[in-house]
């Protein structure tokens, strides 16, 4: 049991982290507008996550210009990927 | 209980994984009313077409550029009555989904959809201006086909046989040239009604 729970990540046991992730594994990017009505969740809360998955380095952004209005695409590094097919992997051992 | 938790936290991926990737609003009715709007467009043309002819040449057509004309403002027509209705019931959908009906998603679905549709239609249109009225009909299917299947990734699972459907349609009419008009009333018409049922049944309930 022990060993399982290790490969649990803490970074993904908050709902609102957990589901950036899982949007972001899906699509090649996504802007933060997008990722706000996906998730319902405010602007604060989601920049907070947003800021800490990019501490992990799990998340990566650009900032690109569309119409001149600044857009921020954020999308999922490879280490964030094989962060969180491990998660995935060991809620799937644990449940069996 | 610890593992309940992680339960959730499973469909709440697979939800979001879904939501974020797919368009998963289009609805049933507007591919049904599409079919029988394709159906009456089928019957108008099969009128313009097959008018004043003999026994001896039927299935065998010759177009002026009246009859041309009026064919393709029955097409207009009928896409734009199907459009429209679907438009309306997609819009209706998406409000039950509480989702965008103009956002990242529609807009990558509309795109995929339309490369090789549009590609198609202007193929069909030189093809028409040309001439060779029979190969338009296997070709609309063939298009309409390939732009489901690439759209299908997209959206809904059931658009990709839908598709592969009417590729395999459209390859039947290309071979049995002559009945273009009925396999593409079966096409357009008999299968759209089919899946918009399906459809309809499965995920507005």
């Amino acid at each position: 049991m022990k060993e399982l729970l290790k490969d649990l990540n803490k970074a993904f046991e908050n709902r609102v982290r957990l589901g950036i992730m899982s949007a972001l594994m899906v699509n090649d990017h996504l802007d933060f507008n997008t990722l706000k009505n996906l998730l319902g969740v405010t602007d604060g809360n989601l920049a907070s996550h947003l800021r800490s998955l990019e501490k992990s380095e799990y998340i990566t952004y650009t900032k690109v210009f569309l119409d001149r209005k600044p857009n921020t695409r954020y999308s999922a590094t490879s280490k964030g990927r094989e962060a969180f097919t491990k998660h995935i992997k060991a809620i799937e051992q644990l449940l069996k | 209980m610890e593992k309940e938790k992680y339960l959730q936290d499973l469909e709440e991926i697979k939800d979001i994984m879904n939501r974020s990737s797919r368009f998963i609003s289009l609805s049933g009715l507007s591919g049904i009313f599409a079919g029988i709007f394709a159906l009456g467009g089928a019957y108008a043309a099969y009128r313009t077409i097959y008018v004043n002819q003999d026994y001896l040449s039927y299935s065998r057509t010759l177009l002026d550029s009246d009859s041309l004309f009026k064919l393709l403002l029955i097409a207009v027509a009928t896409i734009a009555l199907s459009v429209i209705t679907g438009i309306y019931f997609t819009t209706r959908e998406t409000k039950r989904n509480n989702q965008k009906i103009w956002d990242y998603q529609t807009k990558r679905l509309l795109i995929n959809f339309a490369i090789p549709l549009v590609s198609g239609g202007l193929l069909c249109l030189i093809l028409l201006i040309r001439g060779y009225v029979g190969l338009v009909a296997p070709l609309t299917l063939v298009f309409y086909g390939l732009s489901l299947v690439n759209a299908s990734k997209y959206t809904l699972n059931e658009i990709r046989s839908l598709g592969i459907a009417e590729i395999v349609l459209g390859l039947l009419a290309a071979y049995f040239i002559g009945f273009g008009l009925l396999f593409w009333s079966v096409g357009f018409g008999v299968l759209h009604i089919v899946y918009g049922i399906l459809m309809h049944m499965r995920y507005s309930k």
